[in-house]
């Protein structure tokens, strides 16, 4: 199962390879990994996403808690929580394709934010899910690049992550 | 990234080199093994100026590390260890990852090339955090002098509390340079907000457990080198003595309950007794102290304990159910958990039928019967078994014992019985062949009274034997079993089993005269292959209480470690030895 793992960790200079290099040398999945700094300056926010059995991942949270640089974390996936990632795609825009993906544009409820006489760059938020729905739709040879950020997730209500 | 309590102000300014020797007086620290260098130059200096922290020279900055290693095991205080960059630290490696695995506390300062050119491919240079990171519990590069003493307070804090491990401090060159003094403060007290290892275990567990306990009809205790590093010898054998209940020990936590008693089962798991791994089979209810399942303990994961609800105390949260699910899991140190359950069964109200686990003593005793180490006799030469036997009755059993890796190991564990815990040191977890010699002068060192005894192979001796300089330049009056087959013996013993009696490169061709060897370094070596001369040869070394002594044993060459758990097989599927070499 999909899971989200949010971090709040030290703001030091290797945290990051600590966690990219325990997922590495446990054989973890990574599938996005994203961070930055925080309201407080001493601490950086993580979030990452993976996937595996309850073993798995209780290893996972258990092993990521024991970096001494983590101060605390929370397995999205155990409750309810938003998720939303950045895309930035840029696509070719000439002649009739110019006006059916402004369409597609609005319809996924995304904004073009560069135009040029034979491009646009589109911005898009949401669930990975939905990203990956406007990627499928749109037609493949009109792609020039996808940025993605990798999800970012929040629990639902007053409760949070913070010290 | 953590708060400081009462910080000690001292009126002095110092140099970056003189702050760490100084952090070293502070914790306590007497010995320091490390190898000088360019980028410890300045270090160097600042010790050459004392004589409170005292260096040992050691001949490879590997066998620094083990050395430190061996310090920490048969003392329970950090070992310290001090290279220079490059080399320096890429040869300690092997060192911290051994320290790492068997949770060793350790403290390693490395050397680094100067601030302004990290990352320039400078000379001596390499990325020693990065190269550290996976085998460490912790790693600091140090940027600013004025960081020193809190580093170095983090540093012995994080080594030596919760699961303890080694961490490395690597110091820039410019950090220590003479020429830049500050202020010198020393924290007596580290609160870090990130890093809190719990120590009491929960209350509510630890009643649960006590009461599974008492309802076993089949239980046994498997401890492990959690007992040995949080001191809680006398908890377990208080605890374990009011139930009855037998136990059975790791490689690592061999004297953490005295092997001489009669609840005790000998070692388990690959090459553990008859009677620890068919009790493990058959347990009710299997108490887990300091130890984590191991796959050279659990074999086959799937059929490990089949009938147990299984207790797992440990003080690090990701060792429980990490390799088999637990029934009631307790996160704390072993030693305030087991004085809990002392402490719950103090109650006089408990309710305790002792006579509930009458037949499976009887059990035991059955399996016991077997007599599963029982070894040839009829051989001509020297069996590796007898050899640690002498050893043991040589020195009374009092000795402390460091060992390399292989079958000599396994016999060391097998055959001397360890009453009293850090008298055992070996690389249990990684395995390190190499680690027996330095890990022996650094016990030496630690305990100048006690005699030191290091059992080895013909293989394993010569991966760090440039350390016996170090013996001889220190005076250590280490005493060297040699056991000596010509063989890499337990690879040759899986050759045999395993791949048709293939020996492909586990015969050692050409080997060095051992006894001119050690008398070269200065030190003393017999020769002994008659078994008759065995105990008299062992006496004449233990003798010279004042020198090294290297006893070179040429053992029947291929004499095997029985019983023997095939990797990936069950408790109950053991090889014993052949019926018909027991003539």
């Amino acid at each position: 199962m999909r899971h989200i793992i949010s971090i709040l960790m030290e703001n030091e200079a290797g945290a990051l390879s600590r966690v990219a290099g325990l997922f590495s040398a446990r054989g973890y999945n990574i599938e996005s990994l994203t961070v930055s700094p925080t309201e407080d300056k001493t601490l950086s926010r993580m979030t990452l996403v993976t996937w595996g059995n309850n073993e798995i991942i209780e290893q996972i949270t258990k092993q990521l808690n024991k970096l001494i640089e983590v101060v605390k974390l929370i397995d999205l996936a155990e409750g309810k929580h938003i998720e939303r990632e950045l895309m930035m795609i840029k696509l070719k825009a000439e002649g009739d394709h110019r006006e059916e993906v402004k369409r597609l544009v609005d319809i996924f409820r995304g904004k073009i934010i560069d135009v040029s006489d034979n491009s646009y760059v589109v911005e898009m938020t949401g669930a990975t899910s939905k990203l990956d729905a406007f990627v499928d739709t749109v037609a493949n040879e009109l792609i020039v690049e996808v940025v993605r950020t990798g999800p970012s997730a929040i629990s639902r209500g007053i409760g949070g992550l913070h010290l | 990234m953590g708060g400081l309590d009462l910080v000690e102000i001292h009126n002095v300014e110092l140099n970056g080199g003189e702050i760490i020797v100084e952090c070293l007086k502070k914790e306590g620290v007497e010995h320091v093994f490390g190898y000088p260098g360019g980028a410890v130059l300045h270090i160097y200096d600042a010790i050459f100026n004392q004589d409170d922290v005292k260096h040992i020279l050691v001949r490879h900055e590997q066998g620094a590390a083990h050395a430190a290693d061996g310090y920490a095991r048969t003392t329970g205080k950090p070992g310290v260890v001090l290279v220079t960059s490059g080399p320096g630290a890429t040869n300690a490696v092997t060192g911290i990852a051994t320290a790492y695995m068997d949770s060793v506390p350790m403290v390693v300062i490395t050397g680094q090339v100067p601030s302004p050119v990290i990352g320039s491919d400078a000379f001596q240079e390499v990325d020693t955090v990065g190269i550290t990171r996976p085998c460490v519990k912790h790693n600091f590069l140090v940027k600013d002098v004025n960081d020193l003493a809190e580093t170095f307070k983090k540093a012995f804090y994080i080594a030596t509390t919760g699961r303890p491990g080694p961490v490395v401090i690597d110091v820039p060159k410019d950090i220590t340079s003479p020429w830049i003094k500050v202020p010198f403060k020393y924290p007596t007290k580290i609160k870090m907000r990130s890093y809190n290892p719990t120590t009491k275990g929960h209350v509510g567990q630890i009643k649960r457990a006590v009461k599974m306990m008492l309802a076993a009809k089949r239980p046994v205790f498997y401890t492990g080198g959690g007992v040995v590093l949080d001191g809680a010898a006398a908890e377990l054998t208080k605890l374990a003595q009011r139930l009855n209940f037998p136990l059975t020990s790791t490689l690592m936590g061999l004297g953490g309950y005295p092997a001489t008693d009669k609840q005790f089962l000998g070692m388990l798991g690959m090459h553990g007794t008859y009677e620890a791994n068919m009790a493990m089979h058959g347990t009710d209810v299997l108490i887990a102290v300091g130890a984590r399942f191991d796959d050279r303990i659990t074999g086959n994961v799937e059929r490990f304990c089949p009938d147990a609800k299984i207790i797992h105390i440990d003080i690090d949260p990701s060792s429980i159910s990490k390799n088999v699910r637990v029934d009631i899991p307790i996160v704390g140190s072993v030693k305030s958990v087991l004085q809990s359950m002392n402490d719950v069964l103090a109650d006089v109200e408990i309710d305790h039928k002792p006579e509930l686990i009458d037949g499976w003593w009887k059990d035991i005793e059955e399996w016991r019967a077997r007599e599963c180490l029982k070894y040839s006799t009829k051989s001509k030469k020297i069996m590796p078994q007898a050899a640690i036997e002498s050893l043991y009755n040589v020195t009374n059993g009092n000795a402390i014992v460091c060992s390399d890796v292989g079958q000599h190991q396994m016999f060391v564990a097998q055959f001397y019985k360890f009453d009293r815990p850090n008298r055992w040191a070996n690389s249990g977890g990684l395995g390190t062949m190499g680690f027996g010699l330095p890990a022996a002068m650094g016990a030496q060192i630690a305990n100048p009274d006690d005699e030191v005894v290091l059992v080895t192979g013909d293989a394993s001796i010569q991966m760090c034997i440039q350390e016996l300089s170090t013996c001889m330049q220190y005076g250590l009056p280490l005493k060297i079993i040699l056991l000596n087959n010509g063989y890499m013996g337990m690879v040759r013993q899986w050759q045999e089993f395993f791949y048709e009696k293939r020996y492909s490169e586990s015969i050692v061709e050409a080997q060095p005269d051992f006894i001119k060897l050690v008398e070269s370094y200065g030190h003393i070596g017999m020769t002994v292959s008659d078994p008759a001369e065995l105990d008299s040869t062992m006496e004449k070394a233990f003798a010279m209480k004042d020198r090294l002594v290297l006893i070179n044993v040429l053992i029947d060459p291929e004499s095997n470690v029985y019983p023997m758990i095939e990797a990936g097989k069950g408790h109950n599927e053991m090889y014993m030895p052949p019926e018909s070499e027991l003539v």
